[in-house]
């Protein structure tokens, strides 16, 4: 079947790049100047290193996600790229709720997505929680109920296993 | 050794081997042009537009092969360089760009002339670099020259503050380079080649299609003689013309949206498209879903983002044509042409039925005969540059090129006002060549402030204008998809050519008849000086054949066999 038919697919994508100004510029304007989607991106210095790790988390069919890559390792800083295929993908949220809220119930659901409260200010929770991106989102629908008034997403980071 | 930024730039350009930069000074670059004035190892051609500048070292380096350099001042110096940096950067040619910037401290103030240089040349060069300190320096230009011819070739920017070209540091030339993330592949992969190879032996009908990236390569040599040993027919794309040499029994023409008839149906019943240096560009194969429905693909690029873009490829082989050739050749020892005959036959028979032609005229100056005329006068001796429309096309049409580097136009971005400039730069590097710029009413006026950098530099460039009194091209779409609606692009209200000319220190020559052309051209050669040759032509003439904006490449609206277009007039 002819690569452009294949249906659209959610990819994460890690880009290992030179630690250099800019380079994160030449990769979000690649992405917007050729018309690829960016669902989510992180960047992060790779310890020990003059490198840094971009996580891409984005959609297309077999010859655009087969373009992307090729048109990242066109760019010169770029080191590697890797389209995931066996990996663990984790992703981070905070969410901040009223202190009025039940907060046993929060942090039991907050627990059960591996995370729990992180900060108790005077009027708000700050509760973490740290998991996969699809369990991420379950915790934020199930959190709804809570009347957050905030929510932070990180972004997806992931390693091929 | 200690010296300053400006005169590490200047030192660069000498180690690197570079003849003629091409630019115009500013407030942030003058402390390089100071060092300029003060060296005798290179010459500095002061063009009348940075947008010239850059189009003149892209010329130079069409012509050779080797990067142009070009040197622009930051803010209004860098915009209007950035075309031409664009039409290099679709067109994979080498060039190093300068350009100076506001002072470090300065940077993003909104300072006089501070503009985003790199932000705005990210996506038209190759790779760009702002300085950021005197140490860097030595190390980026080596890399500028070396990112620029290696790999897929294109131009690279380097952005230096105008107080690192004050400050002094340590220069010493890298010998080389060093870059962790860059690894072009050269060689192609052995069992890709071997499985091309017999993919080759099993086609019936194989067609070799061959594309800029072997000019850029310097592969015509191999290319010639793989059609030679395996009498395979081949198609030029606009920027190969001359790759095969026009009297090559085995080259069918153009292909693409100008192509003559047996090329584009050569690429639509082949069975086998051997794609060596060319990208399947849209202009090329018209509509994606009709193109080669019967053909497998060998495709040899560079760039392997090239490869797969647009179509399917059978036979991927990322690297340079010309090493991948190397390879290729002696597979084909034991390949017996006679195995293509009929296909070259069928071909034949295609071209014998609509062969590239017009119908001339004994009133009028058909602007094909001149480029015709223009292929029997100087022929294999000149170097042909062009401008964007009708005019370009027939030059590609019509003149018999007969090696690389001898025809040089913007394909890609198609850029008018490139043709000039691009010939100022071709003659300074080939100073031996009789250089002519086929152009257009509409597109010589992009820059034709070029004519006092030509006087002045006594270079010598013919501009051949086919004047049609129109932007032709566009009103040939106008004919064909506009019912006749000529909008905006009657181009009655003319200049006096002569006198514009002649205002600059140069001749005008105005010719109505085909005896006045070979008169104006004969004398032109023999001044020597920069001049127009102001050529009337029919103004209603359309290039042809053509495959209408997202049409299948085999339906093509063909030329006329007899005089048709009389109601026009
Ligand atoms: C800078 C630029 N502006 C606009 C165009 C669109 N365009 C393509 S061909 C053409 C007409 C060119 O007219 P002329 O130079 O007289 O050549 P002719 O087609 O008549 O031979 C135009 C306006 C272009 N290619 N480049």
């Amino acid at each position: 079947m002819p690569k452009n038919k294949t249906q659209n697919q959610r990819r994460v994508i890690s880009v290992v790049v030179m630690n250099e100004s800019s380079v994160l510029a030449r990769v979000t304007s690649l992405f917007a100047g050729r018309g690829y989607n960016i669902e989510s991106l992180t960047v992060a210095p790779i310890p020990d290193s003059d490198m840094s790790h971009i996580t891409i988390e984005t959609k297309g069919n077999a010859r655009v996600m087969e373009q992307i890559t090729k048109q990242l390792h066109k760019l010169i800083p770029v080191y590697k790229v890797i389209e995931h295929e066996e990996m663990v993908e984790k992703e981070m949220v905070l969410a901040k709720f009223p202190i009025a809220e039940n907060l046993s119930n929060i942090a039991a659901l907050a627990s059960a997505y591996n995370g729990g409260i992180v900060n108790v200010g005077k009027e708000m929770v700050v509760v973490q929680v740290a998991d996969e991106p699809k369990r991420v989102r379950h915790f934020i629908e199930a959190a709804q109920r809570y009347n957050p008034c905030e929510i932070v997403r990180s972004g997806v980071v992931a390693m091929e296993r | 050794m200690q010296m300053s930024g400006a005169q590490m730039v200047c030192e660069a350009i000498i180690a690197e081997g570079v003849k003629t930069v091409f630019g115009y000074p500013g407030g942030a670059i003058m402390h390089v042009y100071d060092e300029i004035y003060k060296q005798k190892s290179f010459e500095h051609i002061l063009t009348r537009h940075e947008q010239a500048a850059v189009h003149a070292a892209d010329g130079y380096a069409r012509a050779t092969g080797e990067v142009g350099v070009a040197m622009v001042t930051s803010g209004p110096g860098f915009t209007n360089a950035v075309t031409g940096l664009a039409t290099a950067y679709m067109d994979s040619i080498p060039l190093v760009v300068i350009s100076g910037q506001v002072p470090l401290s300065l940077i993003g103030t909104d300072g006089f002339q501070e503009i985003d240089a790199v932000g705005i040349s990210r996506p038209c060069t190759k790779h760009n670099f702002l300085v950021r300190s005197i140490e860097e320096l030595p190390r980026i230009l080596k890399e500028a020259f070396y990112l620029a011819r290696s790999g897929r070739p294109g131009p690279i920017l380097v952005d230096i503050p105008k107080d690192i070209t004050v400050e002094t540091g340590t220069f010493k030339y890298p010998d080389r380079v060093h870059i962790p993330t860059y690894k072009p592949t050269y060689k192609g992969n052995n069992r890709q080649i071997e499985k091309a190879a017999e993919a080759i032996k099993k086609a019936k009908k194989p067609l070799l299609y061959v594309g800029g990236g072997v000019v850029l390569s310097d592969a015509y040599k191999e290319v010639r003689a793989l059609a030679e040993k395996t009498q395979i027919p081949a198609v030029e794309t606009l920027m190969a013309r001359g790759v095969m040499g026009a009297k090559n029994p085995l080259l069918l023409g153009m292909v693409g949206m100008h192509g003559n008839y047996a090329s584009n149906m050569a690429m639509s019943e082949t069975d086998l498209i051997i794609a060596l240096g060319a990208r399947f560009d849209d202009r090329v194969t018209g509509k994606l879903s009709e193109f080669a429905k019967y053909a497998d693909i060998i495709h040899v690029d560079i760039d392997p983002a090239n490869i797969a873009k647009l179509v399917d490829v059978d036979y991927p082989i990322v690297g340079d044509v010309k090493r991948v050739l190397e390879k290729l050749l002696p597979m084909m020892d034991d390949v017996n042409p006679d195995r293509y005959r009929a296909w070259r036959e069928i071909l034949k028979r295609y071209d014998e039925l609509h062969p590239q032609s017009y119908v001339d005229s004994d009133t009028e100056i058909k602007p094909q005969w001149v480029i015709e005329r223009l292929g029997e006068l100087v022929g294999e001796e000149a170097i042909i540059t062009s401008d964007v429309g009708q005019h370009q096309m027939w030059a590609a049409q019509h003149y018999p090129f007969d090696r690389p580097r001898q025809w040089i136009n913007s394909g890609g971005l198609g850029t008018m006002g490139f043709g000039f400039p691009a010939a100022i730069g071709a003659k300074r590097a080939r100073p031996d060549k009789t250089v002519i710029n086929i152009t257009g009413d509409g597109s010589i006026l992009m820059n034709v402030q070029e004519l006092v950098t030509a006087a002045e530099y006594d270079t010598p460039v013919i501009n051949v204008i086919l004047n049609n009194r129109f932007l032709g091209m566009v009103r040939q779409w106008q004919t064909f998809f506009y019912e006749k609606r000529y909008s905006e692009t009657d181009l009655s209200f003319q200049p006096d050519w002569k006198g514009l000319v002649e205002a600059c220190g140069g001749i005008g020559y105005n010719v109505t008849t085909k005896a006045e052309f070979d008169e104006a051209l004969k004398d032109a050669i023999e001044k020597n000086k920069v001049c127009f040759i102001n050529v009337a032509v029919s103004r209603f003439e359309n290039v042809l054949p053509m495959v209408p904006a997202g049409g299948a490449l085999f339906n093509m609206m063909l030329p006329p066999k007899i005089e048709n277009d009389k109601e026009e007039r």
